[in-house]
């Protein structure tokens, strides 16, 4: 019987990602790494990273915090390395060599999924491997020191896109990942913050459970990166799915269900101005900036409701 | 410390879990969470929430802190929704 996702159960089970790994003091990946894992508790799993935050932090040297079998291979590569697993792992069960099953996750950062490592995530998915890919959004390369990638918000300060004179942060739209996967029609794609982890957990069950390629993407905050405080990650991201910046949705089999809908749509200033990345966006003269920003996510929303609108069967009631 | 004859071919790491052996709690600069047990509903937040798994919890219950893993980040009170406006963990100044 599938372990029930609350925690007083999920309490029991093993953490298979040790304490004694060195991400930052209030890191968001490690909580994503866990909720997943445990999401995953009843399978034995197989994770694969690419270069990035989590994997530098994670393994280094002869430690490691990881109590499943991981692979790192280098920055572009997650999704094929894993999908080479996944097929060694089929034809050996094939052979009968081996009869366990195992269930294959990829889980890396934004600039190993949409820049670097986008083409063997794009070909592993078309090529259907039985697997999950998982990105952790912190929008730009945080390891290497703040540079832009394009997951990076519009407007947003990093070290090779600064705000000052010349350029007000970011100028470039974000890449929307997410809705890129959906158009590979997958049989499951699904947006996920930690802050609301009982959906987070429920979209990783659903995804590990469906044969095929699978793609889910957690909004993982940055304090480090996003110059906010030690505390605030489970806040940040809170804010971000009640002010639709990262709304909360799953397509699948070309169905589109918003999972969350936030009661009362929050201002995306109240986001914004948690974080340093964006201050510059609060000196006098700028406001036109954030009414852009908001702008941009409220066509976003609706889009977003039209699409649920269009897709979701009459039976499921269009809430 | 392990030289590079002790480190099996492919930078293999057979042990699971060795990072344990690394004390994060040392990072501490000014702050560490300090927990009280009246003012807990045993929600278990601050466990999920936790990034260094420093929340003890035994069946099903909530346990005290594990100072050695402990960074000092805050967010186990930061989310902590006490009991009628009492936090169950509190932030305090660090003892060296």
């Amino acid at each position: 019987m599938a372990t029930p996702l609350n925690l007083k159960e999920l309490s029991k089970q093993e953490v298979r990602f040790t304490a004694g790994h060195r991400m930052c003091a209030g890191c968001a990946a490690p909580i994503v790494v866990k909720m997943v894992l445990l999401a995953a508790c009843d399978y034995s799993v197989v994770v694969a990273s690419s270069t990035g935050c989590l994997e530098v932090s994670s393994c280094i040297s002869t430690y490691t915090a990881w109590k499943v079998p991981w692979i790192h291979n280098a920055f572009e590569n997650a999704a094929a390395t894993l999908s080479g697993v996944e097929t060694m792992y089929k034809a050996l069960k094939k052979r009968g060599k081996i009869d366990k099953d195992i269930k294959f996750i990829a889980i890396c950062g934004d600039g190993g999924t949409y820049d670097i490592g986008f083409q063997s995530l794009s070909g592993a998915m078309e090529r259907g491997h039985d697997m999950l890919y998982i990105c952790y959004d912190n929008g730009a390369y945080m390891n290497t020191g703040i540079q832009r990638s394009s997951a990076t918000p519009t407007f947003a300060d990093t070290t090779t896109c600064p705000a000052g004179a010349v350029i007000p942060g970011k100028p470039q739209q974000r890449k929307d990942l997410t809705r890129i996967m959906a158009a590979h029609g997958l049989p499951y794609v699904a947006q996920a913050s930690p802050s609301h982890w009982p959906d987070l957990m429920k979209k990783v069950r659903k995804a590990i459970e469906i044969q095929g390629p699978k793609f889910i993407n957690i909004f993982t905050p940055c304090n480090r990166g996003w110059r906010s405080r030690n505390d605030d990650a489970i806040l940040l991201s809170r804010l971000a799915v009640e002010t639709c910046f990262w709304p909360l949705y799953e397509v699948e089999d070309g169905v589109t269900r918003i999972t969350v809908k936030p009661k009362d749509k929050k201002p995306l200033i109240e986001f914004l101005k948690a974080q340093g990345r964006f201050k510059h966006l609060f000196e006098p003269g700028k406001e036109k900036m954030i009414e852009h920003l908001q702008e941009m996510i409220d066509k976003n929303w609706e889009s977003l409701l039209k699409e649920e609108e269009m897709t979701l069967p009459k039976e499921e009631g269009n809430k | 410390m392990i030289g590079w004859k002790d480190i099996p071919p492919g930078m293999v790491i057979l042990e699971a879990g060795s990072a344990s052996k690394i004390k994060t709690g040392s990072w501490r600069a000014a702050y560490r969470p300090k927990w009280i047990e009246e003012n807990c509903i045993q929600c278990l937040l601050c466990w999920l929430f936790c990034p260094d798994n420093s929340v003890k919890v035994k069946d099903g219950k909530r346990g005290e802190f594990d100072y050695d893993y402990c960074k000092g980040c805050g967010i186990c009170a930061l989310e902590c929704p006490g009991k009628k406006g009492n936090k169950a963990i509190v932030m305090e100044e660090e003892v060296k």
